[in-house]
């Protein structure tokens, strides 16, 4: 998908995945196998490694992740949670839609594991219920 | 000789003289000029002229448009749907725009829209961005703003008669080469990026509306569409820098130039515009 090339022009976050053909949907928000974007700090999440982080299981009733939703990462072969908080695909109206798919990773208590999150967070986090308060206290802007 | 050095002495004193009154002169010229008019001829005390009045033309308020401009929402679309639904939905839209300032803007202009989010700090959400796509006909209609915040292009679609809405300020009044600019999620980010903290720029209200004719430079290939297809028909993107020409050609293997011709297509809105406008018209001076 594009978000390989939205790392590569926009955070040039890394070289980790040069393919060049589109491979998960746009249409279906965040479900198994959609690769993400980690935008906190964490060491995790940056380091550059040869297999972009993938979501193999998403806390769902439904196996689809919106904004705010718990997912399991797949990254630099160890398994971690992380939450969302943007994807690509339009949510209601008036809500903002992001160029890539964003997750912030948390630790198993739900701490977050960065200290801080680079890009903006969408607002409506704030309204739903479920212990965000760490989450929405590390990001830089909100939209 | 002695009485002539001495007379020469006195010329001299009384050129000395002179010259310090020249000079005296001088330094009230340049203390105030308007005194000078006055005093150098007569004596008398020089008359207070008062500076001009600076005349302060305020660029940042926004002139409304005189041009004629009726907004696309209120055309409905050609289909089989009750008239009487549409003219309902258009009083609405008066009485909502009787309300809120809904300006003139096209896709391409510089928007910012403040709405009321209980959840933003402040109770309100300004975005500004720019206007990359209007749909939607009648109470429905929308319009997405872009923009690249912090390295992250964000958008949002925001409903023109939603009572969210609290002002909707044009930023810059301009029209670019195309209707959609939804290629700009596949241009370079430097496109799609607004200041947030951008000025107003003024523009006449009346005459046609500047098109800004500028075209944009891509990613490498993978886009969210193949805009080099005929049916997008897109004028603003720099096709030679990503595609060869080989490329270019193929891309008209799709394309259908005999829909220009089908008559059952044409769908020619001019008389059902000038009709809604003068009604528009009439409602909005009631």
């Amino acid at each position: 998908m594009a978000l390989l090339h939205l790392s590569k022009f926009v955070a040039g976050a890394s070289s980790l995945n040069q393919r060049a053909f589109s491979v998960s949907a746009v249409a279906a928000a965040i479900q198994k196998m959609t690769r993400v974007r980690v935008v906190d700090n964490s060491t995790l999440g940056n380091t550059p490694y040869h297999r972009a982080p993938r979501v193999i299981h998403v806390y769902t009733k439904n196996g689809v992740g919106k904004v705010g939703d718990k997912v399991l990462l797949a990254i630099k072969g160890q398994k971690k949670k992380a939450l969302i908080v943007g994807h690509k695909m339009p949510g209601a109206r008036m809500t903002p839609r992001f160029d890539s798919n964003n997750v912030v990773l948390i630790e198993d208590s739900g701490n977050p594991t960065g200290t801080r999150i680079k890009v903006p967070i969408p607002t409506q986090l704030r309204k739903m219920e479920g212990d965000y308060s760490k989450l929405l206290a590390i990001a830089s802007s909100f939209v | 000789m002695a009485v002539c050095t001495k007379a020469l002495d006195k010329v001299v004193f009384s050129l000395r003289l002179i010259r310090n009154l020249q000079l005296q002169n001088e330094r009230f010229l340049s203390s105030s000029l308007p005194r000078l008019a006055a005093g150098s001829d007569s004596q008398q005390p020089p008359r207070f002229t008062p500076p001009p009045k600076p005349v302060i033309i305020d660029k940042t308020q926004t002139v409304t448009s005189q041009r004629k401009f009726l907004s696309p929402e209120f055309i409905p679309p050609r289909q089989r749907t009750d008239p009487a639904k549409f003219s309902m939905e258009r009083k609405d839209m008066v009485r909502r725009r009787k309300v809120l300032d809904i300006p003139e803007f096209y896709v391409g202009s510089i928007l910012a829209v403040t709405m009321a989010d209980p959840d933003a700090s402040g109770k309100t959400n300004r975005f500004v961005g720019i206007c990359v796509q209007r749909g939607g006909k009648g109470l429905g209609a929308t319009f997405i703003l872009r923009n690249i915040i912090d390295n992250q292009g964000v958008e949002i679609c925001y409903e023109l008669y939603s009572p969210r809405i609290q002002q909707i300020e044009v930023l810059k009044l301009e029209k670019r080469l195309d209707d959609n600019l939804m290629y700009l999620r596949d241009a370079l980010p430097e496109y799609s990026t607004v200041d947030p903290s951008m000025k107003p720029v003024p523009f006449s209200p009346t005459g046609e509306v500047p098109v800004n004719k500028l075209k944009v430079k891509m990613r490498p290939k993978p886009w969210s569409k193949r805009w080099e297809r005929p049916k997008f028909n897109i004028q603003g993107i720099r096709f030679d820098l990503s595609l060869t020409p080989e490329q270019m050609e193929h891309a008209q293997k799709w394309a259908q130039p005999w829909v220009q011709y089908d008559m059952l297509k044409e769908y020619d809105t001019s008389s059902l515009e000038e009709k809604i406008h003068t009604e528009v018209q009439q409602e909005m001076s009631k």
